[in-house]
C-alpha cells in the first residue's frame, strides 16, 4: 500500500487498486473442468465418449422399465401382460411389474409372520436402528449407555417381541431329572453350573497363584445378568408364539447378518489374539478353531447343521432351524474376521508392544489401550468387507429351507396369479436395488471412519 | 482312554438309534397330542404348494396336508408347513421334524426301500413333456429329430431327453443352463426349439413366457415321475390314514360327492356312499380316527376332482388337464380303493 501513496504524484502510476478480474474463461467453469478432466488428450476423449455411451444406453432402458414402462397400480397378472399375451399393455411393452412389488412388499419384509403381529417386528426395527443410529455418529453423548443397550436390552426385547417370550427352560443337570421340567429346577441347576465354574476358577488363580477375589466376583456378576436375561424370556408377556419357520423376508436377513456380526466381531479378535497368544494350548486352539472354519464352505455348515445334525440329536432335542443357522454363519464369519484382524496386529510395529510393556501394562491393558485401537483401525476395510460378505452371504441359508429376503422373493414366483414374462426380471432388480442400499451404506460408513480415524502414519 | 473313546461311540449310537426310534413310534398319537400336524412341503411350485401375497397356503399337496388333518381333528387349519429344500427333505421326515412330506416327490424304489421311509399313495402322476411353439407345426414328439432342446442341467430330466432320443434314434441338440428361470428365458427368446422338463412344470413356466398361447405342450409323456406323500416307516397306522386318506378323495369323487352335497349325501341310499360317510361301519376307528373321518375330508377339503380344479385345473392360471390323473373310470390312473 505504501508503495503505492509514495508514487500517487506520478501520473503514471494508478491511484487505487485494481479490482480482481474474472479469471480467462478457459482456465475456470464446468467447461473447463470438463476439458481437464474428460478430454485432456485424445485418448481420454474417447473413454469419455465410450462411457457415456454405455451409461446412456444402460439408463434409458432402466429409467424406461421402471418409470415410464413401469406398472405401479393394479392387481393380477392381467396388468403385466401385453395384449398379445392376454393382458392390458399394448404390445411391445416391456416394463417392470411392481404392482406385484408393492403386493408382496410385506412378504418381502416379514415373510410369513402372521399379519396382526407384524407390529412387534416393527418395534424391533424401530428400536434397532434407533439404537444403532447414535451409536454410529461420533458426537452423539452416552455412549456407554448405548452400547450395554445394544449388547444387552436389545437382544433380549428382540427376543422375547420376535418369537413371543415364554419360554419354558427345563433343569438340564440333577434338579432336571429330580423336579422334573420346570423353572425352578433350571435355575437349581443354573445355580449348580455356577459354582462349578467358579469352583474351576478358583483352582486355576490360586494355581497360579492370583487373587481368586475380582475374578469370582467378575463371574458372579456375569452369570447373575444372564439369569436375569433368561428369566425375562421366561416371562408370559401375553404375546402370542410365533414360531421360526413363519419368519422371513428382510426379518430374517438381518436377524442372521446383525447377529453374525455383533459374535464374529468380539469373537473374532479374541481368535487373532489366541492365535497370537505364547500359551500353546490356547494357540493350538485358536488355530484348529479358524483352520476347521475357514477350511469348509458356508454353504457345507449351514447343511451340516440343518441336515445332519438332527440326525444325531435324540428326539426330543430340536435346536431351532434358525438358530443353528445363526451359530453356523458366526463362527464361520469369526474364523474369517479373526484372520483380519490378526493380518491387523501383524502391522503393528514390536516397538509398540516393548513400549507398553515398559510402562508396566498388563497383557490386557496392553491390547485394549496401546496395540487393538492402532489394530483396529488399519483392517477397518478388512472389517467391513467381511461384514458386507456376511450379509450377502445370508442369501444361502435359502438351501436349508429359510426364507431371507432373496428366498421370498424366488418362493413369491411360484404365485400364478402374479407368473409372467417381467416377474423375475423386476423382482431381481428389486432385491439387487435393496442389497446395494445395504451394503453401499455399510461401505460409506467405513470409508467415513477411515478418514475420521486418520491420524496419518502413512509416509 | 481307548475304553472310554468306544464307551462313547456305542452311548453315541444307542442315543441315535433311540432317537430314530422314538421318532417313528406312534406318530397320530404324537400329532394328537401336539394339536396339529406338521407337514413338509416345497419352497414354492405353482398349483402344487405355494404362498399367496398374504401367506396362505394353496395347491394340492398343501390340500392333501389339509384332509389328513381333516379326517384326524375335522379342522383343515391344525396344520404347520414347513418349507423345504429338495435336498433336506428326507431328514426333516427322517428326524421327526415334519410327520408328513406332501413335497411333489417322485416315487422310486431307491427312496422307498433305503431311506427308511414309505410312500403312501400317488396324489399326482407326473412325466416329462415337451413344449414347442405353435409355429413349428409339431404334433408329436416323434417329429423332433434335430431339434435343440433347453433342459436344465444335471437332472434326471437330461437323462430322459437323451434315453428318449437314443430309443427313437434321433439327433438333438443340447442347450442346457443351471436354473429354470434361465431355461424358461432362453426357449423364450428362440435359443432352442424344445423345452423340457416335467409337465406340470411346463405348464406353471409358461405363464412366465412372453407368448402363452404360441406355445404348446406335446401330448407324449415320456417318464414316469408319480409324486405322492411320504412318511416315516415303521408306522403302519399312520401310513394308513395317509393312503385312506387319498383314497377317500378319490371314492368320493367315482360317487359324486363333494363338498357341497356331502351333508344331503349324507342320507344317501348308496351302500358305497354310506359307508365312506361313516353312515355305515365303522372305518374310522380301524384307523383310529372316528367314524367321520372321510365325511370330514369332503366337507372341509373337497373330493380329490374339485382339489384338482380349485388348484391345477381349466379354472386356474396353469390349465392343467386331468389326463393321467383322471379316475380310472375316465381313462386316468387315479384308482381309489373300494372303503369296506
Amino acid at each position: 500500500m505504501s508503495g503505492i501513496e509514495e508514487h500517487t504524484d506520478m501520473s503514471f502510476v494508478r491511484g487505487e487498486m485494481l479490482s480482481e478480474a474474472a479469471p480467462p474463461r478457459s482456465g475456470d467453469g464446468m467447461l473447463h473442468w470438463v476439458r481437464r478432466n474428460l478430454f485432456s488428450s485424445w485418448i481420454n476423449a474417447i473413454a469419455t465418449l465410450i462411457a457415456i455411451y454405455i451409461v446412456i444406453s444402460i439408463l434409458i432402458p432402466a429409467v424406461d422399465f421402471v418409470l415410464i414402462d413401469g406398472v405401479w397400480q393394479g392387481g393380477g397378472r392381467k396388468v403385466c401382460l401385453t395384449q398379445a399375451q392376454g393382458g392390458a399393455q399394448p404390445n411391445g411393452w416391456f416394463g417392470g411389474c411392481f404392482a406385484y412389488v408393492r403386493t408382496y412388499f410385506p412378504q418381502f419384509i416379514y415373510g410369513l409372520y402372521p399379519i396382526p403381529q407384524r407390529w412387534r417386528v416393527d418395534v424391533v426395527f424401530v428400536l434397532f436402528f434407533a439404537s444403532l443410529a447414535p451409536l454410529l455418529v461420533p458426537a452423539a453423548p452416552f455412549k456407554r449407555a448405548n452400547i450395554i443397550f445394544m449388547l444387552v436390552v436389545f437382544p433380549v426385547t428382540a427376543f422375547v417381541l420376535l418369537t413371543g417370550g415364554h419360554v419354558g427352560w427345563n433343569g438340564f443337570l440333577i434338579a432336571g431329572s429330580a423336579l422334573g421340567r420346570s423353572f425352578p429346577a433350571f435355575v437349581v441347576d443354573y445355580l449348580i453350573l455356577t459354582a462349578v465354574i467358579m469352583g474351576i476358577a478358583y483352582a486355576i488363580v490360586r494355581g497360579t497363584q492370583g487373587n481368586p477375589k475380582p475374578v469370582l466376583l467378575s463371574i458372579g456378576v456375569v452369570m447373575a445378568v444372564l439369569l436375569v436375561l433368561v428369566a425375562i424370556t421366561a416371562i408370559d408377556f401375553g404375546l402370542p408364539y410365533v414360531e421360526t419357520a413363519r419368519w422371513g423376508g428382510l426379518l430374517v436377513t438381518l436377524v442372521i447378518a446383525v447377529t453374525g456380526i455383533a459374535v464374529s466381531l468380539p469373537l473374532g479378535i479374541v481368535l487373532a489374539l489366541g492365535r497370537r497368544s505364547v500359551m500353546p494350548i490356547v494357540r493350538l486352539f485358536s488355530i484348529i478353531f479358524i483352520e476347521f472354519w475357514r477350511g469348509i464352505p458356508l454353504v457345507t455348515v449351514l447343511f451340516m447343521a440343518s441336515v445332519v445334525l438332527p440326525l444325531f440329536l435324540p428326539d426330543g432335542v430340536n435346536f431351532d432351524k434358525l438358530v443353528r443357522a445363526l451359530v453356523g454363519v458366526a463362527m464361520f464369519s469369526s474364523a474369517y474376521m479373526a484372520e483380519v484382524i490378526r493380518g491387523g496386529l501383524q502391522a503393528i510395529p514390536k516397538g509398540q508392544y516393548e513400549g507398553a510393556k515398559a510402562l508396566g501394562l498388563s497383557f490386557w491393558q496392553m491390547m485394549g489401550n496401546v496395540v487393538l485401537p492402532q489394530a483396529l483401525k488399519i483392517v477397518i476395510p478388512g472389517i467391513v468387507n467381511t461384514f458386507i460378505g456376511l450379509f450377502k452371504d445370508t442369501t444361502l441359508v435359502l438351501i436349508i429351507g429359510l426364507f431371507d429376503f432373496l428366498g421370498q422373493i424366488q418362493a413369491s414366483f411360484s404365485d400364478s396369479d402374479w407368473a409372467t414374462p417381467v416377474q423375475a426380471i423386476t423382482a431381481y432388480s428389486f432385491a439387487a436395488a435393496v442389497y446395494f442400499v445395504f451394503c453401499f451404506s455399510m461401505g460409506q460408513y467405513s470409508r467415513y471412519m477411515e478418514r475420521r480415524l486418520d491420524t496419518g502414519h502413512r509416509s | 482312554m481307548k475304553k472310554t473313546l468306544l464307551t462313547a461311540v456305542v452311548s453315541a449310537a444307542v442315543v441315535f438309534g433311540y432317537g430314530l426310534q422314538a421318532a417313528t413310534a406312534a406318530t397320530l398319537d404324537d400329532v394328537k397330542k401336539k394339536g396339529y400336524l406338521q407337514c413338509g412341503v416345497s419352497q414354492g411350485l405353482p398349483g402344487f404348494s405355494s404362498t399367496d401375497d398374504k401367506g396362505n397356503w394353496s395347491g394340492i399337496d398343501v390340500a392333501f396336508c389339509r384332509a389328513v388333518a381333516s379326517a384326524i381333528f375335522n379342522d383343515p387349519q391344525k396344520v404347520k408347513f414347513t418349507p423345504l429344500s429338495a435336498k433336506e427333505r428326507f431328514t426333516a421326515l427322517q428326524s421327526g421334524d415334519i410327520d408328513l412330506l406332501a413335497r411333489n416327490t417322485t416315487w422310486t424304489m431307491s427312496r422307498d426301500t433305503q431311506l427308511g421311509l414309505n410312500f403312501s399313495v400317488v396324489n399326482y402322476f407326473d412325466g416329462q413333456g415337451f413344449m414347442v411353439r405353435k409355429d413349428m407345426n409339431i404334433s408329436s414328439a416323434k417329429q423332433l429329430s434335430g431339434a435343440s432342446v433347453c433342459v436344465n442341467t444335471g437332472t434326471t430330466t437330461e437323462l430322459n431327453l437323451a434315453d428318449y432320443f437314443r430309443s427313437n434314434n434321433m439327433d438333438y441338440e443340447l442347450v442346457a443352463f443351471e436354473k429354470s428361470d434361465e431355461v424358461v428365458k432362453a426357449y423364450d427368446a428362440g435359443r432352442c426349439d424344445v423345452y423340457t422338463t416335467d409337465k406340470s412344470g411346463l405348464y406353471a413356466q409358461r405363464l412366465k413366457m412372453k407368448d402363452p398361447d404360441n406355445n404348446v405342450i406335446l401330448p407324449e409323456t415320456i417318464s414316469q415321475e408319480p409324486l405322492g406323500p411320504v412318511v416315516r416307516q415303521g408306522d403302519d397306522q399312520w401310513l394308513n390314514i395317509v393312503k385312506w386318506t387319498h383314497y377317500a378323495q378319490l371314492e368320493a369323487e367315482l360317487y359324486g360327492v363333494n363338498s357341497k352335497n356331502v351333508d344331503k349325501m349324507k342320507s344317501s341310499d348308496n351302500p358305497k356312499i354310506q359307508r365312506i360317510l361313516g353312515q355305515e361301519g365303522d372305518f374310522g376307528t380301524d384307523i383310529g380316527l372316528d367314524k367321520d373321518w372321510a365325511y370330514n375330508i369332503i366337507k372341509d377339503v373337497g373330493n380329490y376332482g374339485e382339489v384338482f380344479a380349485e388348484n391345477l385345473g381349466p379354472k386356474t392360471e396353469l390349465k392343467i388337464d386331468r389326463g393321467q390323473n383322471a379316475l380310472w373310470t375316465n381313462g386316468g390312473l387315479q384308482y381309489g380303493m373300494p372303503i369296506r
